[in-house]
């Protein structure tokens, strides 16, 4: 199954810094993306992408986890050669992930 | 109980004026809030000043004040906005003027000055830069502008001297919402949860239609009316600090819980720190409750400290970017944009084109998530590519040979290349550096009609 399927998120940049959310659309689906989607696993996703750590923050009272992705914007917004160079786009990358 | 409503009116620069005439005319909103300076913005602005010293606020200005200063003398709706750039005090002349020319008066216009720190920069010349991990002094590339973040209490000052329009360079963007709410309500860095709150609202609000359903529809999976008649965000909040968020009835786009968490999340790294100027909030414990149809209530944002450091964004001339691009259609398209590559590369191997970084880009497969991503979910085989090359350098006359390069596909490369496009731009970066909180002389300057 696709993460597309049970969620859905949003991209913000700061700098050279991605952050990528995930939202469950029903909270029934919370635990699951919480086991399944771990940041180890987002930054091997992203591993041609992402040059740095990526974290994980945990928002339990919503259903929402949210990376935050270091050395994701080709050297950030301003000088990134990338189309995309605030990285919206990642966040329709995240749901295509399979679980 | 007493309650206050604030509608956005901008979320960018560049934004649509209509939904903000919309807010006024039908909004029952107290106040209204542009939001028009990205990160960079003011580098630019601070550029145009420098070739005439009356320019360098938002150019979209006139335009937005010439559409709403009757409505708020009709309305009594008060303006803050960062429309003031890196030209505050030219911002408010030129409202004022535009106020004179349409018959307005009894109206207060104030200044917030203070944030531009470019005179005194030098004093901070060993104070490290967060991104590059380096001293000030040892940045390479000419400083363009030094803007300090302000929070919301000179804001709060205006308001307090009976302002009616507030113009502002730097200022974080929540903080151009929390003032007002500040203002009325007298809370204090002591409420914790009030204030909390009412950065959770300024954050909400700062981007105006991306929590209306802007930025958020997926048809067949999160579905969005009328997003061309998009309206922008209000939110009415009272003294327990609860508030709603919601929109003009009858306007186009969606106020729910999910618009509400993209948005929360948006640009935001641990919920449980999110740092401003006037406090560090903690959003780890929100709640949404959809009340009625485009309602929805927001509950359990807190705050902490507030910071010791002021954040100062610095632009500076960094470097350039080159680009060109090409298309390729039908039949083994992609082999013939993966053969252009590959001559343009040895091309500029060549004729030694000084390069620091070097991309290349097949738009409709790779040029968003690379190959690891791309490769599973792309089709059998492609009707067209565009094959798009990039490089940074030091030199305009490097980043010039790239495009040239891949125009020259036209004659010289593979078959059937099309809608070939090259550009050059000089890059403006930002860095960061954090100075003590009272090292920043702030001002207030008032103008009436």
């Amino acid at each position: 199954m696709k993460l597309k399927e049970i969620a859905h998120s949003r991209t913000g940049d700061k700098g050279d810094i991605s952050n990528i959310s995930l939202i469950v659309y029903d909270m029934k689906d919370y635990e699951l993306i919480k086991e399944k989607v771990t940041a180890e696993k987002v930054k091997e996703y992203f591993k041609e992408i992402c040059h740095g750590e990526v974290k994980r923050y945990e928002i339990d009272s919503i259903g929402v986890l949210n990376f935050v992705l270091d050395k994701a914007l080709g050297g950030g917004v301003t000088r990134s050669l990338a189309l995309d160079k605030h990285g919206k786009s990642l966040s329709s990358a995240l749901l295509e992930m399979e679980i | 109980m007493k309650s206050i409503r604030i509608g956005a009116g901008a979320g960018y620069a560049g934004d649509r004026i209509e939904p903000a005439v919309e807010l006024m005319e039908k909004g029952n909103i107290d106040y209204i809030v542009f939001e028009c300076l990205a990160e960079r913005t003011i580098a630019i602005a601070q550029q145009e000043k420098m070739k005439d010293p009356t320019k360098g606020y938002n150019g979209l200005l006139p335009e937005r004040m010439r559409r709403i200063l009757k409505l708020t003398k009709e309305k009594n709706i008060k303006v803050i906005t960062n429309m003031g750039a890196a030209n505050t005090k030219a911002a408010v002349e030129v409202t004022k003027n535009i106020a004179k020319e349409l018959g307005i008066t009894g109206l207060k216009i104030a200044g917030i000055l203070g944030d531009d720190i470019y005179d005194s920069i030098d004093k901070y010349k060993d104070n490290e830069i967060l991104e590059l991990g380096c001293k000030l002094k040892d940045l390479d590339g000419e400083i363009l502008s030094s803007n300090v973040y302000l929070g919301a209490e000179s804001i709060v000052e205006a308001l307090e001297n009976g302002a009616d329009i507030i113009i502002t360079g730097r200022v974080a963007d929540p903080a151009l919402f929390m003032a007002p709410i500040i203002y009325e309500f007298k809370w204090s860095l002591e409420d914790k949860f009030k204030m909390g709150q009412a950065v959770l609202a300024g954050h909400l609000l700062e981007c105006a239609g991306q929590v209306t359903g802007g930025y958020y529809a997926d048809p067949g999976y999160k579905d969005v009316e009328n997003l061309h008649l998009l309206g922008f965000p209000i939110v009415e909040i009272d003294e327990t600090g609860e508030f709603i968020v919601t929109k003009v009835k009858g306007s186009g786009g969606k106020v729910s819980s999910a618009t509400c968490k993209e948005q929360m999340l948006y640009e935001i790294h641990d919920p449980s720190a999110y740092f401003t100027p006037d406090i560090v909030a903690d959003f780890s414990k929100v709640t949404f409750e959809d009340i009625e149809d485009d309602v929805v209530k927001v509950t359990g944002a807190s705050s902490k400290h507030q910071p010791e450091t002021l954040k100062v964004s610095i632009g500076y001339k960094d470097c350039f970017i080159g680009e060109g691009e090409i298309s390729y259609g039908g039949t083994n398209a992609i082999n013939r944009a993966k053969l252009a590559a590959d001559i343009v590369e040895k091309r500029l191997k060549l004729i030694g084109a000084n390069i620091e970084e070097y991309r290349v880009d097949y738009i409709g497969y790779n040029s968003l998530y690379k190959d690891s991503i791309s490769s599973p979910i792309k089709p059998e085989s492609f009707s067209e590519i565009r094959l798009r090359i990039s490089g940074r350098t030091k030199e305009r006359k490097d980043a010039v040979l790239i495009g040239n390069e891949v125009e020259a596909l036209y004659t010289n490369g593979p078959a059937g290349g099309g809608g070939a496009t090259k550009a050059v731009s000089e890059v403006i970066s930002i860095c960061s550096i954090f100075i003590p909180r009272d090292a920043v002389d702030v001002r207030v300057i008032y103008e009436e009609v």
